[in-house]
């Protein structure tokens, strides 16, 4: 096994929208190795969801190849992708997409049962998990009795509880105040130091700062990728 | 994800929308309520029916008739003319019959009528009135619970007696004794020397407004065809004996007519079986009824369980967009919907199979047909109700599941 989680080659990806062509990638490479912390940015339109789409394995690639954790995911089908997702990522979303009717231990769980773990496995791993991220004293909440930090909190959570190669995180901070979105950030800091890949997509600068590599696209393509000097994990 | 899973999550999505699922599981409530329902019914009609006519007509007895006295179905009108071609069952026939006959059986000569029965001002209309003779009531089976049945010498001499029925001792005597006392009908007095053990009701008639007269009486003028009976009651000891008396007197009337052997009978043989084949009949159309009505209502039920469904994977694509991002195959999220269909249709099978229950023991309880739930319309039942709601759920659980993940989760 490679020190690389993520290679990306030359991916391209485009979509049909009516008549007219849209390039989203353009050739994009690049290479994310085992517990870096790196911020994707770029103005809207600059592909960057779609390389999210992408890394996250929601979408295939017209061209180029994506290795995930040595095997080549940018070929694979549907189901096959569904189980690389279930393993391999996990999704911490902006609007934080927890099931409503769900409590957040049921929510924390989920991945779970689709890996096909028996349900006492199940509880003890989602209450860790919830333990990880401090909510702990909050399982039995269903989502709408929480705030949006501790909605985020309890994503997060779901997110780990496969122990994902990568945590993909979409504009976590986009539907919290900044006081919440600092502590969110404390999370991320955290579960990076602890070993965790960390993938945050984002447009905000000083969301990006947390992270120690930053990649910026325009227009399908990396146009810079450096190290953060002022990173606070770094 | 594992079965249970599947249907406890249905189950909490059913719970929390109660009035959505009622309405959509209506249809399939209906249907089984009906299976449930109509099934016990003609099951209980059938129990019920087999033992009325046993006991009515008694399964080793039979009447010689000139044409069958239950007619099942359409009769067409040649049958009938020539039915009416036929020659009377005359007293001379049964004589002849009671004579020749070397199997040993019971036997009576018969003719019914109705009429009014007046005891001073009071009077019992409708009344069964039977002329038969004295092993009328060891065939009949009929107890005698007051006073005594009339002998064959009153027969004999066409004594003026009467043996009634509950409900005409009731009508009449109100609590007085009515042996020795004279009713009269059409006008000829008959003295009361017995009552008959109450019958019941069948079908919710009573069994119990007859009386019964020698064969010899006043009443066979009004109650037999000019120059002949209406029947002659046969009863052997059981049923294989019946058969070869059955075959003794067609024999022996057969000669008595002189019949050619390419002639067909010129007169009837009645069995309990025979009165029976009406009512199996009627069983086999409602029975034959049955599984259209049901299915109708079941393809309806299916059809509005797959728009609810094609409505809730509407609703909820998000929620499906979640599911697979977090790992869900196709597999899963069309196993979540058809589950969900199933779990929607089943709650409805398995309430209607309690209304089901309850409507058959309403029938039994106020109503005159009885009822008798049959274990297998149930499990049958609950089978119909899995089986369309995940026939229901297969489009609405397919579209679901081919939800491609991206656009799922824009969705609000």
């Amino acid at each position: 096994m490679t020190e690389a989680v993520i290679q990306m080659r030359e991916m391209v990806r485009e979509y049909q929208m009516g008549t007219e062509l849209v390039q989203a990638l353009r050739g994009v490479s690049l290479e994310i190795r085992r517990n870096e912390y790196v911020a994707i940015m770029g103005p809207s339109g600059s592909g960057k969801s779609t390389l999210m789409n992408l890394i996250g394995c929601l979408d295939t690639p017209n061209a180029g190849e994506y290795w995930l954790n040595d095997q080549e995911v940018s070929r694979m089908s549907d189901d096959a992708l569904a189980r690389i997702r279930n393993r391999e990522i996990g999704f911490v979303f902006q609007t934080f997409n927890l099931l409503p009717r769900a409590t957040a231990l049921q929510n924390v769980e989920l991945p779970l049962v689709y890996a096909g773990m028996n349900a006492g496995d199940r509880t003890e791993r989602a209450v860790s998990a919830l333990a990880r991220v401090g909510l702990g004293n909050r399982m039995d909440h269903r989502p709408n009795e929480m705030s949006g930090g501790q909605r985020q909190r309890v994503a997060i959570a779901r997110a780990l509880v496969n122990a994902p190669s990568i945590l993909l995180a979409d504009e976590p901070t986009g539907n919290l105040d900044s006081v919440t979105s600092a502590e969110i950030m404390r999370v991320f800091g955290k579960l990076h130091a602890e070993g965790q890949t960390v993938i945050l997509v984002t447009h905000e600068p000083d969301i990006a700062q947390h992270a120690a590599r930053t990649i910026v696209l325009r227009d399908g393509q990396v146009a810079s990728d450096s190290a953060n000097p002022c990173s606070v994990a770094a | 994800m594992p079965l249970f899973e599947a249907v406890r999550l249905a189950l909490h999505a059913l719970w929390t929308q109660k009035l959505k699922s009622f309405f959509s599981l209506v249809g399939v409530l209906i249907g089984v309520t009906f299976l449930i329902a109509v099934v016990s019914i003609v099951q209980g009609m059938n129990v019920y029916m087999t033992d009325q006519f046993t006991r009515l007509v008694g399964m080793n007895s039979f009447q010689v008739r000139r044409f069958p006295g239950i007619q099942t179905g359409n009769v067409s009108e040649e049958q009938w003319r020539e039915w009416r071609r036929r020659p009377l069952i005359t007293e001379a026939d049964a004589a002849y019959l009671m004579a020749g006959m070397r199997t040993p059986v019971l036997t009576s000569r018969n003719c019914q009528g109705r009429t009014v029965v007046r005891l001073g001002g009071k009077e019992a209309p409708d009344i069964g009135v039977t002329a038969a003779d004295a092993s009328i009531f060891r065939i009949k089976n009929y107890d005698i619970v007051n006073g005594r049945a009339f002998s064959a010498q009153e027969v004999r001499v066409g004594a003026h007696v009467v043996v009634i029925g509950d409900l005409v001792a009731e009508r009449l005597f109100e609590g007085v004794d009515p042996l020795g006392r004279s009713v009269t009908m059409q006008g000829i007095p008959y003295r009361v020397v017995g009552v008959v053990d109450k019958q019941g009701t069948m079908l919710g008639m009573s069994l119990d407004k007859f009386a019964i007269v020698p064969f010899t009486t006043h009443a066979q003028r009004w109650t037999c065809p000019h120059n002949g009976i209406r029947q002659l009651e046969v009863q052997a000891a059981d049923v294989i004996t019946m058969r070869a008396a059955i075959d003794e007197a067609e024999t022996l009337l057969r000669a008595r007519r002189q019949l050619g052997p390419t002639e067909e009978n010129n007169f009837d043989f009645q069995t309990a079986d025979a009165a029976l084949e009406g009512w199996n009949k009627i069983a086999t159309i409602l029975f034959a009824a049955l599984p259209g009505l049901v299915a109708i209502s079941l393809v309806v039920g299916g059809i509005v369980i797959m728009n609810i469904m094609l409505m809730a994977v509407a609703e909820r694509t998000k929620e499906i967009g979640i599911r697979k991002a977090l790992g869900a195959k196709r597999r899963d999220i069309m196993a979540q919907f058809v589950v969900e269909a199933a779990t929607l249709a089943t709650v409805g099978a398995i309430f209607g199979v309690v209304l089901g229950i309850a409507l058959a023991f309403v029938v039994k309880r106020y109503t005159p047909l009885p009822a008798a739930v049959a274990p297998w319309s149930i499990g049958l039942g609950v089978f119909l109700g899995v089986a369309v709601g995940m026939t229901a759920g297969i489009l609405p659980a397919s579209r679901a599941s081919k939800l491609d993940p991206i656009e799922a989760l824009r969705a609000e």
